[in-house]
């Protein structure tokens, strides 16, 4: 092993444990609000802000609520104030914010929020799973998802950036694999704060409440108007995947780290290509490199933004490919799961597709290993499959 | 790359240990990864936490099946834990104990050291974690014994901060054979 000198190349890396990146970075994006509800399933990531808030280190204004539903409830307020806004949240906690993360997408607050992915009860489980923000996919919130702790950061100011744009205006979850990240120490890069100035603008609403000048924000909307409602917050979730782009863009050109809504990984004469979001990356690329050795000729497609859903831009990585494999940490019970049925539907009447076939893997914090992927693989080459099936199963206990 | 598995109980800060190690081999230029088992936090039961260290960036985040190197915190949790599972060709065991490794039955290259003493003698407690550490760097040639100093260092305060880094010495200084 040859040093590499980590610190030569980039004397801003620092080693720190994904929740502190994380809060360190909201640091950055100088939220007015933030509101948690500090109890089980919570993260480190809103006890870190909590610190800093109370060290003076971080200018915001800090509310501990009563429950999950509230402190969604709060930022909606908030934010109809004119304020910027934050909260994370997981699992039990996303799952009781359901009704409320409705209004904040329906009353248009570009609420950014870290979304903590954690297996959803019963049986009671505390660990990483992403079948929490898969089940929240309609709420019309854009979901980001995250590799590794740089991007759970980087994503941040990109979420604000688009989230506010006045022409989205849509409520945001960055989604960062629960213990496998928020647990993990590793280096990141904190973006500068002062970059983050300059990349995200400040929040000006157009409407915002004002004793002053009032107005009714989420007022009634009957059978007259309510569809044009959910027309515009469809429209706007399609236009933001072009808005997403340019901030990545933009952030790349600033910040050295280049995003994308997807990104190919050995893809050019793959005919197998490998599906997911998040963590999972990681594993996956060490075991397709692996296979590459052996003469398999495999890659990845990794899926940063599951909403928007980049349709276009799906097909013209994987199309010409035979196979497609997705491996994904969530189950749409007695019908695949999310990630999946979203691309089979997108691709559905395309040419030159590829035959998709999906893993549920991972659930509940069960670990997931490079011989697993491999195994994947190599079941599908060997033998007839159905087209969605769960792998690593403990049959003896079935 | 190298992979390290931490063996220990609940409460004996075997996550903390391998969170340092990480640090310290970022100081000393490497790019590094550290994360617990994820399971049921009870005191005493025996916990595992993982360390990676690479010339390149980490990117695979499943748990260490196949270390090249253990350390184990608790030498009385051999009795119902195989630590050297998986062990690589070549592994490193590192253990806090006094039995002598020949009497152990172990594969690889087997090292104790009696660190709940040395952590009894300076810190006052029996927690042997960093001290651990110290006979970790002392016992390899890829982790300078002043990165690990720093990231002990960084962790604690005052007189606490103090006895650990005395420690971490103390222990590397005796895996060394530099205290004879």
């Amino acid at each position: 092993m040859i040093k590499s000198n980590i610190l030569k190349e980039n004397p801003k890396m620092k080693i720190l444990e994904g929740s502190m990146a994380v809060a360190q970075t909201v640091k950055t994006c100088k939220p007015n609000i933030v509101s948690a509800y500090p109890i089980t399933p919570q993260t480190h990531i809103v006890e870190d802000i909590a610190q800093m808030v109370a060290d003076g280190e971080m200018q915001a204004d800090y509310i501990k609520v009563d429950s999950e539903f509230s402190a969604l409830s709060a930022l909606i307020g908030a934010c109809a104030t004119g304020a910027r806004t934050y909260s994370s949240t997981t699992s039990q906690g996303l799952a009781l914010m359901f009704e409320v993360l409705f209004n904040a997408s329906g009353m248009r607050m570009p609420i950014v929020m870290t979304v903590v992915n954690r297996a959803l009860s019963a049986p009671l489980n505390i660990w990483n799973d992403q079948h929490d923000s898969i089940a929240v996919r309609d709420a019309g919130w854009i979901q980001l998802y995250a590799e590794d702790n740089q991007e759970a950061c980087d994503l941040l100011p990109i979420a604000y950036k688009v989230a506010e744009d006045k022409e989205i205006l849509l409520p945001t979850m960055c989604c960062m694999d629960g213990f496998v990240l928020t647990h993990t120490f590793e280096p990141v890069v904190i973006p500068e704060e002062s970059l983050v100035d300059e990349f995200l603008p400040s929040f000006r609403p157009d409407y915002v409440l004002d004793p002053e000048n009032p107005v009714t924000i989420g007022a009634y909307g009957g059978p007259e108007i309510y569809t044009e409602f959910r027309y515009q917050q469809h429209n706007a979730m399609i236009n933001a995947e072009e808005k997403i782009e340019r901030a990545m863009n933009e952030f790349g050109e600033m910040f050295g780290r280049e995003y994308n809504l997807v990104d190919g990984y050995r893809l050019d004469d793959a005919d197998i290509v490998l599906i997911s979001m998040g963590s999972l990356l990681g594993t996956m690329k060490d075991a397709v490199d692996d296979m590459r050795e052996d003469g398999v000729k495999v890659g990845i497609l990794k899926i940063t933004s599951y909403r928007p859903f980049p349709k276009e831009k799906i097909y013209e990585k994987i199309r010409g490919i035979e196979t497609g494999i997705v491996f994904e940490k969530d189950v749409s019970i007695g019908m695949g799961a999310g990630l999946l049925n979203d691309l089979k539907s997108s691709l559905y009447g395309k040419k030159q597709t590829p035959s998709l076939y999906g893993f549920a893997l991972g659930l509940g914090g069960r670990d997931v290993t490079i011989d697993n992927i491999k195994d994947a693989v190599n079941k599908l080459k060997t033998s007839k499959l159905d087209d969605f099936g769960f792998i690593n199963l403990r049959e003896e206990v079935l | 790359m190298k992979e390290i598995r931490f063996h220990g109980r609940g409460g004996q800060g075997a996550v903390t240990a391998a969170e340092l190690l990480a640090v310290a081999a970022f100081y000393d230029g490497y790019y590094s990864q550290a994360f617990p088992a994820f399971g049921v936090e009870r005191r005493g039961a025996p916990v595992l936490a993982f360390t990676r260290i690479s010339d390149r960036k980490i990117r695979r985040r499943s748990q260490i099946y196949n270390p090249d190197y253990v350390i184990v915190q608790d030498s009385s949790l051999m009795s119902s834990v195989n630590v050297a599972e998986g062990l690589n060709d070549g592994g490193v065991i590192v253990i806090n104990g006094t039995k002598d490794p020949k009497n152990l039955d172990l594969p690889g290259d087997v090292r104790t050291i009696d660190a709940t003493k040395i952590s009894l003698d300076i810190i006052g407690k029996p927690i042997t974690n960093t001290t651990m550490l110290g006979a970790f760097a002392g016992a390899v040639d890829f982790i300078s014994i002043d990165s690990i100093k720093k990231a002990v260092g960084e962790r604690f305060e005052g007189g606490l901060r103090e006895k650990n880094i005395q420690a971490v010495e103390v222990a590397y200084n005796k895996m060394k054979g530099l205290d004879k």
